[in-house]
């Protein structure tokens, strides 16, 4: 895994190997909370927080606990649960901390526990056998390309919110069709950086 | 094998008490907020454990603000003015803030939680509200979709509330749902029988209380309700009185009129009631008799499509039309409304047209 240095995997995760419209991970939140930029700046700051450090913990765990235990196979709910205690405990911390803080993105943190991408960016982290620096940098990347997406979709969202829409089209439907542009025109990116 | 099972087991178990342990000790010291006071229309202070959202904790208080949804910030009712120590309105509120209402400083008390100390503002009426367990005394058909439901209180024994006001029936879980769900009702017995209350519930197929009401309560069983809510009660003028209901819209107005003849008060009342046809009628004796003890009170009762067999010599149509023809005059005269949306909406346009100024007319709808 040399062959590539950190920056180069930034880099590619923000926009080679965007976690949401290469994989399409992460759909959930970003089709709910993409009505406004606001709430998608918010959501999108939490998801670069949580996924850096969340991605950091699960490779100390995967690579000081379950390899050495050979318990590989349980690396899927032991991310998961780590993931979901972390996002805890920092809701807490940030509550206690900063009041302005909490609004503009401790609210969010509860709806991260469920998002694939999180678990997704842990996950591929091990398939391509990234160092801690590299994941430090896989997880920052992931974070700032999904952010990149939302606020992408929110801000198209909102003109289309003034545009005439077929009314089979409105909501969901017009969302996932600009999602899938969106994805084709981040595939021009594809070549630049080959991650696998 | 089973080595490698039990490894599996234990190292399981070893990371998630750990984990475990980390959020029991961040709960204890970075979520504890210790001992917060809360100072209540500048009047009154209560302290209280901090951390939890502000409805649940004054609910622990004895304090119970209206809410239909248990705190999910769904339904936008517990509105609360928060005056010092909540910092700005969160996301999840704003949806149910007006631009004005902001600027007065109210938040939905389901989702400021209790930190800092705070000076809050509640309306004087909502400490008379409390949670009262009762029993059912008597359950029985008003029509064919409208049952009369009587409770005795039994803790607190004694209620007292202004007629027209609501109370919250609780319905415990049960088929249709897996937890308490709350529903308003307007009591409808006599303010001056402090010891029980009566509502009247109209069936609404799959509606969760009505269902319960109307398929599962029976004489004898426990029931919970919490109370009094609302402004809709008699204004004390000396103005001439317009009632109009439909349907279990007689509820509050019973009420009222109770309370007139508990009062002896001599105000000139019409009660006109919509219904589609005879067997929508009901309390027809007790009305009779409102009508005979009162000194200027009558009962106008309106059919919109009387039934074939229906032998009906009483008025005829909409009840928006019947008001519009029988009401002579509106001067010096309020009205009190109750009943559906669209009839109230409808009843407003008919009585403003014919002059009655917006202030004086008072309105519960049943939404």
């Amino acid at each position: 895994m040399t062959e590539i240095g950190w920056f180069a995997i930034f880099f590619s995760a923000v926009f080679t190997n965007n976690i949401l419209l290469t994989n399409y991970l992460g759909m959930c939140s970003f089709l709910g909370a993409s009505k406004n930029v606001k709430t998608a700046l918010g959501l999108g700051s939490a998801v670069i927080f949580v996924m850096t450090f969340t991605s950091v913990l699960n490779w100390l765990v995967y690579h000081h606990v379950l390899v050495r235990l050979d318990l590989v196979y349980l690396r899927f709910i032991v991310f998961i649960i780590v993931i979901a205690a972390f996002v805890q405990i920092v809701e807490m911390i940030i509550e206690r901390v900063s009041e302005a803080l909490y609004a503009a993105l401790g609210i969010f943190l509860p709806l991260i526990t469920v998002n694939c991408a999180i678990l997704g960016v842990s996950l591929f982290m091990i398939i391509r056998e990234y160092t801690l620096a590299a994941s430090f940098a896989y997880g920052l990347g992931s974070g700032v390309g999904w952010a990149v997406a939302i606020l992408a979709m929110a801000g198209i969202r909102e003109k289309t919110a003034r545009s005439r829409i077929p009314r089979g089209l409105e909501g969901a439907g017009i969302t996932l069709i600009i999602a899938g542009i969106m994805a084709l025109a981040f595939m021009g990116f594809n070549g630049m950086i080959n991650l696998n | 094998m089973l080595t490698a099972f039990l490894i599996s087991v234990g190292v399981m178990c070893a990371i998630t008490t750990v984990l475990a342990v980390l959020m029991i000790l961040a709960d204890a010291t970075i979520a504890n907020y210790g001992d917060v006071r809360i100072t209540i229309n500048d009047s009154k202070q209560i302290t209280v454990e901090g951390g939890r959202h502000l409805l649940a904790t004054l609910k622990d208080e004895q304090i119970f603000i209206p809410s239909a949804c248990g705190g999910r910030g769904s339904c936008g009712l517990c509105k609360l003015k928060i005056l010092e120590g909540a910092g700005d309105p969160l996301p999840t509120e704003l949806p149910w803030l007006a631009p004005d209402e902001q600027r007065r400083k109210v938040r939905l008390s389901c989702q400021v939680k209790v930190k800092n100390p705070l000076r809050i503002e509640i309306p004087e009426e909502l400490f008379n509200v409390k949670q009262y367990e009762a029993e059912v005394t008597a359950i029985r058909d008003l029509t064919y979709d409208i049952k009369e439901v009587r409770l005795k209180l039994l803790s607190p024994a004694a209620i007292s509330f202004r007629a027209g006001q609501f109370v919250q029936f609780e319905v415990p879980p049960y088929e249709l749902s897996n937890e308490p769900v709350y529903r308003a009702y307007s009591i409808s017995s006599d303010p001056g029988k402090e010891d029980e209350i009566e509502m009247e519930i109209r069936y609404v197929p799959n509606g969760i209380c009505t269902t319960y009401v109307h398929r599962h309560l029976k004489t004898g069983d426990k029931a919970v309700v919490n109370g009094p809510y609302g402004d809709f009660y008699l204004r004390d003028t000396n103005r001439g009185i317009v009632f109009v209901a439909g349907g279990s819209g007689m509820a509050p107005i019973k009420s009222i009129l109770h309370q007139m003849l508990n009062e002896g008060n001599r105000r000139t009342a019409r009660y006109f009631f919509g219904a589609r046809a005879v067997k929508d009628l009901f309390l027809l004796d007790e009305m009779k008799d409102f009508q005979s003890k009162l000194p200027d009170f009558q009962f106008i009762p309106a059919l919109s499509e009387p039934g074939p067999g229906d032998d009906w010599s009483g008025e005829q149509g909409l009840i928006t039309d019947v008001v519009d023809r029988c009401l002579e005059t509106v001067d010096n005269t309020e009205a009190y409304l109750c009943g559906s949306p669209l009839m109230i909406d409808a009843c407003i346009e008919v009585l403003k047209n014919k002059g009655m100024p917006g202030e004086l007319i008072y309105y519960d709808k049943f939404a």
